[in-house]
């Protein structure tokens, strides 16, 4: 009956998907609509094949659900590589400007590529290795199995489309002008459809639990998937200009709107790149040091303390603009209050090693996602204290920021990413070992020189620019012109990017480790056939 | 105090703020109740449990089989 029904739904979305098409007001939106038709009458075609068929022995509770995981840790490679690519790439055309091929022009040129990188490693790098993560910790801290049959290869497949069209429409220069949340009405449409059926999938997990407590690691993940829920549908209010065209109009205007924005993009950090990837060190730190977390009761502090103060730092975005004073005093008291749980959790993940640390000598993974909190620890310093108006007054719109975001995405959320996959690849494929510690201690040192490269760059050139835009001469007038401190940058724009050459091949290696870990490794012995190992 | 935006602004300001942070308050307090120690203890343990099978029953009814596993 199921089967019907999909393919009634998949029938009716490739018909209405040409009908759209052919009314297409703008190319992008034809693009779109040519490529949804297309994929939704691929599936079909896949469904009808797969109807009546006998239906396979009902799927053993008995067994954790991992076909997803896998994918999406292929996937999490495949995206982070992309993503570093165009990274340094866009970061070669800032030093070099000619890279801005006339050839290419309108597509590949900086301003078109900047989104497609933020979003290849933010929403396609991070986002699939969340999704992929949060699916094999909640199983394993439920001991049971996903929820809802096939949901998981729905949410991700969904999540992976909604990657495509917004990488598309990038490309093709649809945008909404909304940081971190570029793509136009139709892509937020999707992407609510996907991240609601991802709720659904993860709190019925949730709720057949068999463990009676609900690990923290899950109250992380799930605050993240709530509160990105709630971020992205009042960011993307909007009235499309028509239902045939890619435009649309924001529903708030003026400082509303920069407020909505900025209330999104700093949640966007809170919960997307820091909560989400929190559930990640909760699980994958102990498991690596196998041992528990340093303190639960400070898990739970570190939890709520987050959750109360992050939703309220977003005015730090906005000093000296038209947003009330008094909004964006609270915004920077709570991001400087924002210091305690963020060490708090730092301190925890660091201190889940105590009595431990001798494995940092012998295992590169775990020296990884150990690095990952320290930097976690560093730039929720910076962060805050970029936040105040006096330091702000010098580091906004100066390439400060750049570093700042940047040694928290590659340092944090990277390296933490990194172990997660060296975590999971032998376990997913069983096999007992990694191909080659010496090549995760290469990826080691190569990302964490890269970021040193890239952030110590960013901050004589962000200082730099920061006081010769302010500098006066003795009249009052202005001593710098701003193409001054374009030119002025340009040592440290060939530094960065060389900092990212390197971050890029330490996760090409990394590539190549685990392909080989799943094509060479030598296999677990099956957990059938082994005594417990308790 | 006429329009929706002084009201929100005031409560904000007032009552909601002074809520969020007893609500805080009352969680951390909750935690560091009498005998919570050995409850987070056994919630820490939680990733070494289950590793290769979901549970077949309750986790709660044969808690302490599972708990002396975990320890190793």
């Amino acid at each position: 009956m199921l089967d019907y029904v999909k393919l009634l739904i998949l029938g009716l979305v490739a018909v209405l998907a040409a009908i759209a098409a052919s009314y297409a007001r703008d190319m992008l939106y034809m693009v779109h609509m040519i490529l949804v038709m297309v994929t939704a009458s691929g599936l079909f075609l896949w469904q009808l094949r797969r109807t009546d068929e006998p239906v396979p022995a009902e799927v053993l509770e008995t067994e954790y659900m991992d076909g997803p995981v896998r994918v999406g840790v292929i996937l999490t490679a495949f995206w982070g590589v992309v993503g570093f690519l165009v990274g340094v790439w866009i970061a070669f055309q800032l030093a070099f400007p000619q890279l801005n091929f006339d050839w290419a022009q309108g597509y590949m040129n900086f301003g078109r590529l900047r989104p497609l990188h933020t979003s290849a490693v933010i929403f396609a790098f991070g986002g699939t290795g969340l999704l992929a993560s949060s699916f094999y910790v909640v199983q394993r801290t439920s001991a049971a199995r996903l929820w809802g049959g096939g949901l998981a290869w729905f949410v991700l497949w969904g999540y992976q489309f909604f990657i495509l069209l917004a990488a598309t429409s990038y490309i093709l220069g649809g945008s909404q002008s909304r940081e971190y949340a570029e793509p136009e009405w139709y892509i937020d449409l999707w992407l609510t459809v996907v991240w609601v059926a991802y709720l659904v999938l993860y709190m019925g997990t949730l709720i057949k639990r068999k463990e009676p407590h609900i690990y923290v690691a899950n109250w992380f993940y799930l605050s993240f998937i709530v509160t990105v829920a709630m971020l992205h549908v009042v960011n993307n209010l909007a009235v499309p200009v028509s239902i045939f065209g890619s435009r649309s109009v924001s529903l708030m205007s003026g400082v509303q709107d920069a407020m909505t924005q900025w209330w999104y993009g700093h949640n966007a950090v809170g919960f997307f790149l820091t909560a989400g990837f929190l559930g990640m060190m909760y699980y994958f730190i102990p498991k690596q040091a196998e041992r528990p977390v340093y303190s639960y009761k400070l898990s739970i502090i570190h939890f709520w303390a987050l959750i109360f103060l992050y939703i309220w730092a977003g005015p730090h975005h906005l000093h000296y603009t038209a947003l009330p004073d008094w909004a964006s005093t609270l915004g920077m008291v709570f991001s400087i209050v924002l210091w305690m749980p963020s060490w708090g959790g730092m301190i925890n993940g660091l201190m889940t090693l105590s009595g431990a640390w001798d494995k940092l000598r012998t295992d590169p993974v775990l020296r990884m996602m150990v690095t990952s909190v320290a930097f976690y620890g560093m730039s929720t310093f910076e962060g805050p204290m970029m936040s105040i108006r006096a330091v702000n007054s010098l580091s906004h719109y100066t390439d400060w920021t750049i570093g700042h975001v940047h040694s928290g995405a590659l340092g944090w959320n990277g390296m933490i990413t990194f172990g997660m996959l060296y975590y999971l690849v032998p376990k997913l494929w069983n096999r007992q070992a990694l191909y080659s510690l010496r090549m995760v201690s290469w990826h080691y040192w190569l990302a964490t020189i890269g970021i040193v490269l890239y952030a110590a760059s960013m901050w004589v050139s962000g200082i730099m620019e920061g006081l010769m835009w302010r500098e006066v001469d003795a009249q009052g007038f202005l001593v710098n012109s701003f193409a001054d401190t374009v030119a002025a940058k340009f040592p440290m724009y060939v530094v960065r990017g060389l900092g990212g050459v390197l971050y890029l091949t330490g996760a090409l290696i990394m590539v190549y480790n685990l392909w080989m870990t799943v094509r060479k490794g030598v296999a677990r012995a099956t957990t059938s056939a082994a005594a417990p190992a308790e | 105090m006429e329009d929706s935006y002084t009201i929100m602004r005031v409560f904000a300001g007032t009552g909601g703020l002074l809520f969020m942070f007893l609500a805080f308050i009352g969680v951390v307090l909750f935690i560091f109740r009498p005998g919570s120690r050995k409850v987070h203890q056994d919630s820490a343990n939680i990733p070494f449990r289950h590793d290769d099978k979901p549970a077949r029953r309750q986790s709660g009814t044969d808690r302490d089989a599972h708990l002396t596993e975990a320890r190793q």
